[in-house]
């Protein structure tokens, strides 16, 4: 993992205008991507970490769209680029892998097409060499037969295969960076695991960088190198696997850990619960969007806090007011992870 | 695909026996109960007398029961001996030649109707909410409720009689010369082709809105394909598989019959308007043999169309489909 | 010895693919649910784990009758209600109910919640008029809503609210079984805790009897007293929570557990060096 960022976000702020209003959908993300280094960025419906994502390929463009901000890679801005810049940039050099592979891959052309064609819009390779490397591809992730699978429809395969396929597709012209939304939650369990160890191995082995959206954080703890939660559109808390888990500052990551259902450990009486559910982002609460559901809310919260780091630990930031002591106080046991043995 | 193929094949024949033969009933049965007169009064002239009546009902069969009658017309439709009542010309024989015509309307309008709706359709879409979007919705409709005939009358009125550019009705034989053959249909073409355009343009367009949303549309960009390419290789091909479905089941109908005022309006001496000519005679035998043929072009069609969508849209397959 | 609330036998339901052109010929068949035991004691929690594919959700709606069993039995305090015509089976379904997972598709969207959720009421007639108003606004107070609630549409509420809304209506008629089919699977996580809180206070409150469905081991772990895994149509493994998730006799008990995620960054990582 070489020390300087490969992507650098930062006042990344996003707003759709709606019919009921404007609707800030994310709201002052920044964080950095180092090579080889797996970010996770997890949150709940409304978290803005989808659209922080789409936002990096400029998926989210559009008339009713306002973007601000920067996301530098490979010496461009991503969130102020033009439109043919960026087209040849996704796909090439950054691409993206979305949660369901059914309604992802286009269900009337094969699979192997559709690999080919992301090929032959960047490179100038014949229609028989891209078809080759379609198949090439489709075994490097784990697909037995793929000759005969690459001539599949999406329909034709099964869920666990449709998202190894989109994943060979996205891989096809070797990328820096991958952009994993969601990608095992419309999966079983059992092909959840494949999935992961085959992003595990992407980024173990070939120095991938990847982004992983998710709201699943045992599939955080498996993975990750470093995490950013996200609430109400606006990061919360950042820092590495352990920081967050082990040594979390921020009350909803606190609530978020504490309502996992865990099975190495004894069964609780009753799950730890947050009140309430998450904001509207057309009319959000004033300051801290947390604060309606925050059972450690009082005067200042109604002022929006800034991400601060640690003492000590640069790299581990939350946006919270509670000074360092009262957040030693107020967060329970369960509010975190418990760390077991040693490292 | 042998199998399936011929499986799918049989399926159809069965049904199309059984369409046919409940049109033709239906329309038998129609016309005896119609208070039109008998038939046999009306072919005997101006003043007819019994004994003309008595024997004009024998020679034709009229006194035989219905069953009957309806027995001895189809053998005849089918051994192509079925006579008018009225112009006493072989009804097979009309049919056959007014088939060119009607096919040359059909055909040369459909698609004219197809190629305006995709373009006009597409813009739209890609125009949608703003004014030249909301100008083609307004086009669209009036398109929609101009009546053939009237839109006919109109064009044939000014464009051919008054303005003199085009010709004012009338047919003439492609092999007689190309030329005249398309300028006399430009009209017709176009008369006939304004509902449909106005129709298909707004289930394009609704459509393309669709499916513009679709993950996989959102995924070919993030590919980085060209927005040709997206619009072309993913909207456009996704969106036409409804659209394809429809124009085929039109088109039969238009063959089937609707092209029926568009003759009539143009006078292309076509299948439609002679059965508009029967029609306004109460003249049975062409009114029967015309709606057999209509009816077996739309099953025809149908067919044809559930053949097409299942190789447009691999999910649809004739017979159940792939496992995993 | 008490008589289980629930008694399912070799349930069976299949699901024939057709072909031929006039003759359909079946030519394969699903077997959704291939051969189903279970039983369920007054007051339990029975969960039923398993994958997509596994027939969970055929099950349940075989049970209730909402399918018809191909074959086998459904003993609901000992009275057999498979066979049962429509009228003999309507009291028999008061008292089993079922909550569903879409909280947006199971509720009527031009239908507001004081309707939806006095519905069964009024189809039973149970109650009417200003008693039935009232017995509604129990129970919307019951599920943790307030009575404002009452002539609002499901759109104008969040997905745990929905929820809430279906848990209402299924507890209207006072059921003794009620079968929660994956309730919890299409909310957020942080929502997720409320629910099953909520279904847990309410069989305390209310003495009810669950079949929890759903594919989240966890989720069911917490919940359930038995668990039974179900996959490919059978059940392969049943007992005492404890057990089932400790000490899995069936191998693919095993791998499902192995494949959940653990949220322990290190416990995960000493999982995958042992693992190499």
């Amino acid at each position: 993992m070489s020390a300087a960022p490969i992507l650098e976000v930062s006042d990344l702020a996003v707003a759709f205008r709606t019919e009921e209003g404007v609707l800030q959908a994310v709201d002052d993300v920044g964080f950095d991507l180092r090579a080889g280094e797996f970010l996770a960025i997890v949150g709940e419906s409304g978290s803005g970490k989808s659209v922080t994502a789409l936002t990096l390929l400029g998926l989210t463009r559009g008339p009713n769209a306002t973007i601000s901000g920067t996301a530098r890679f490979v010496g461009i801005d991503l969130a102020s680029a033009g439109d043919d810049e960026l087209r040849r940039l996704r796909g090439d050099r950054i691409a993206m892998v979305f949660q369901d592979p059914m309604s992802s891959l286009n269900p009337v052309h094969r699979v192997g097409d559709q690999i080919a064609e992301q090929i032959r819009a960047h490179t100038d390779a014949s229609k028989e060499a891209a078809h080759e490397r379609a198949v090439e591809l489709l075994g490097s992730v784990g697909i037995l037969n793929p000759a005969g699978r690459s001539r599949a429809f999406p329909h034709e395969l099964s869920g666990g295969m449709r998202q190894r396929a989109m994943i060979a597709m996205a891989l096809s012209l070797e990328p820096e960076i991958l952009i994993a939304d969601e990608p095992t939650t419309a999966l079983d369990v059992t092909i959840q695991a494949q999935i992961l160890d085959l992003l595990q191995e992407l980024n173990e082995r070939r120095g991938l960088s990847v982004v992983l959206i998710t709201h699943d954080l045992g599939v955080v703890a498996e993975i990750a190198d470093r995490v950013l939660v996200m609430y109400g559109g606006r990061v919360v808390e950042q820092g590495t696997l352990d920081e967050i888990f082990y040594d979390p500052q921020h009350p909803y990551t606190w609530g978020l850990l504490g309502s996992l259902t865990r099975l190495d450990r004894p069964r609780p009486k009753r799950l730890a619960q947050i009140p309430g559910s998450p904001p509207s982002l057309v009319a959000p609460p004033a300051g801290c969007h947390f604060r309606p559901r925050c059972p450690h809310a009082f005067g200042r919260c109604g002022e929006v806090p800034g991400l601060e780091p640690r003492a000590g630990a640069a790299g581990h930031l939350d946006r919270c007011w509670l000074t360092p002591e009262e957040k030693a106080d107020k967060r329970q046991a369960g509010d975190r992870i418990a760390p077991t043995g040693s490292s | 695909m042998g199998g399936p193929m011929a499986r799918f094949a049989a399926r159809r024949l069965v049904s199309m026996l059984f369409v046919l033969f409940a049109v033709s009933v239906l329309v038998f049965l129609i016309f005896n109960v119609l208070p039109s007169g008998d038939p046999a009064v009306r072919m005997a002239g101006k003043v007819p007398t019994e004994t003309q009546v008595e024997a004009i009902r024998e020679e034709w069969g009229f006194d035989e029961p219905l069953y009957v009658q309806y027995a001895t017309m189809m053998k005849k439709i089918f051994t192509g001996d079925l006579v008018s009542y009225f112009t006493r010309l072989n009804v097979d024989e009309e049919i056959w030649k007014g088939l060119p015509r009607t096919l040359s309307l059909a055909i040369g309008a459909a698609i004219i109707w197809m190629a305006f709706a995709v373009a006009l359709g597409l813009y739209s879409a890609l125009r949608a909410g703003r004014f030249s979007d909301r100008l083609l919705t307004v086009l669209a409709l009036i398109g929609i409720s101009m009546p053939v005939f009237w839109v006919g009358a109109l064009l044939s009125y000014y464009l051919g009689y008054k303005a003199g550019i085009f010709p004012n009705g009338g047919y003439v034989e492609f092999f007689d010369s190309p030329t005249q053959w398309l300028w006399h249909l430009i009209l017709p073409w176009f008369a006939l082709a304004i509902l449909f355009i106005g129709f298909y343009s707004r289930v394009l367009r609704a459509d393309i809105l669709e499916t513009m949303d679709e993950d996989y549309v959102r995924t070919a960009r993030a590919k980085g394909l060209s927005e040709r390419r997206v619009l072309l290789s993913h909207v456009l091909r996704n969106s036409l598989i409804p659209v394809v479905t429809l124009w085929g089941l039109d088109f039969g109908a238009v063959i089937g019959g609707g092209a029926i005022l568009t003759e009539t309006v143009f006078n292309l001496q076509g299948v439609g308007q002679y059965a508009a000519d029967a029609i306004g005679q109460l003249d049975l035998p062409p009114i029967m043999a015309v709606t057999m043929f209509g009816a077996f072009f739309i099953v025809l069609l149908n067919a044809a169309v559930d053949i097409a969508y299942a190789a447009l849209d691999p999910k649809i397959r004739l017979e159940g489909g792939e496992r995993r | 010895m008490t008589v289980p609330l629930l008694e399912a036998t070799d349930l069976v339901k299949h699901f024939p693919v057709h072909s031929g052109v006039l003759l359909r010929r079946e030519v394969d068949r699903v077997r959704a649910v291939d051969g189903v035991s279970l039983t369920l004691g007054a007051g339990e929690t029975l969960g039923l784990v398993g994958e997509s594919g596994s027939g969970k959700s055929t099950l349940c709606r075989a049970i209730l009758q909402l399918v018809e069993p191909g074959s086998g039995s459904v003993r609901f305090e000992g009275t057999e209600i498979v066979g049962l015509g429509r009228r003999e089976l309507r009291p028999l379904r008061r008292e089993m109910q079922m909550i569903f997972q879409d909280p947006i598709g199971s509720l009527n969207p031009r239908k507001r919640v004081g309707q939806i959720v006095g519905g069964p009421l009024k189809l039973h007639g149970v109650a009417e008029g200003a008693e039935l108003r009232s017995r509604v606004r129990e129970l919307l107070d019951l599920v943790g809503l307030s009575p404002e609630h009452y002539n609002r549409y499901p759109h104008e509420f969040s997905g745990g609210q929905r929820q809430r809304i279906g848990i209402a209506r299924a507890l209207a008629l006072k059921p003794k079984l009620v079968i929660a089919d994956e309730p919890v699977s299409a909310l957020d996580v942080s929502i997720q805790a409320q629910i099953l809180n909520l279904l847990e206070d309410l069989q305390d409150e209310l003495s009810l009897s669950y079949l929890f469905v759903a594919h989240d081991i966890g989720v069911v772990r917490h919940v359930s007293d038995r668990i039974a895994v179900m996959h490919d149509g059978r059940i392969v493994e049943v007992g005492a929570t404890d057990q089932v998730c400790e000490r899995p006799s069936h191998p693919y008990t095993r791998e499902l557990l192995a494949a959940v995620p653990v949220p322990d960054p290190r416990e995960s990582r000493s999982r995958e060096a042992a693992r190499q």
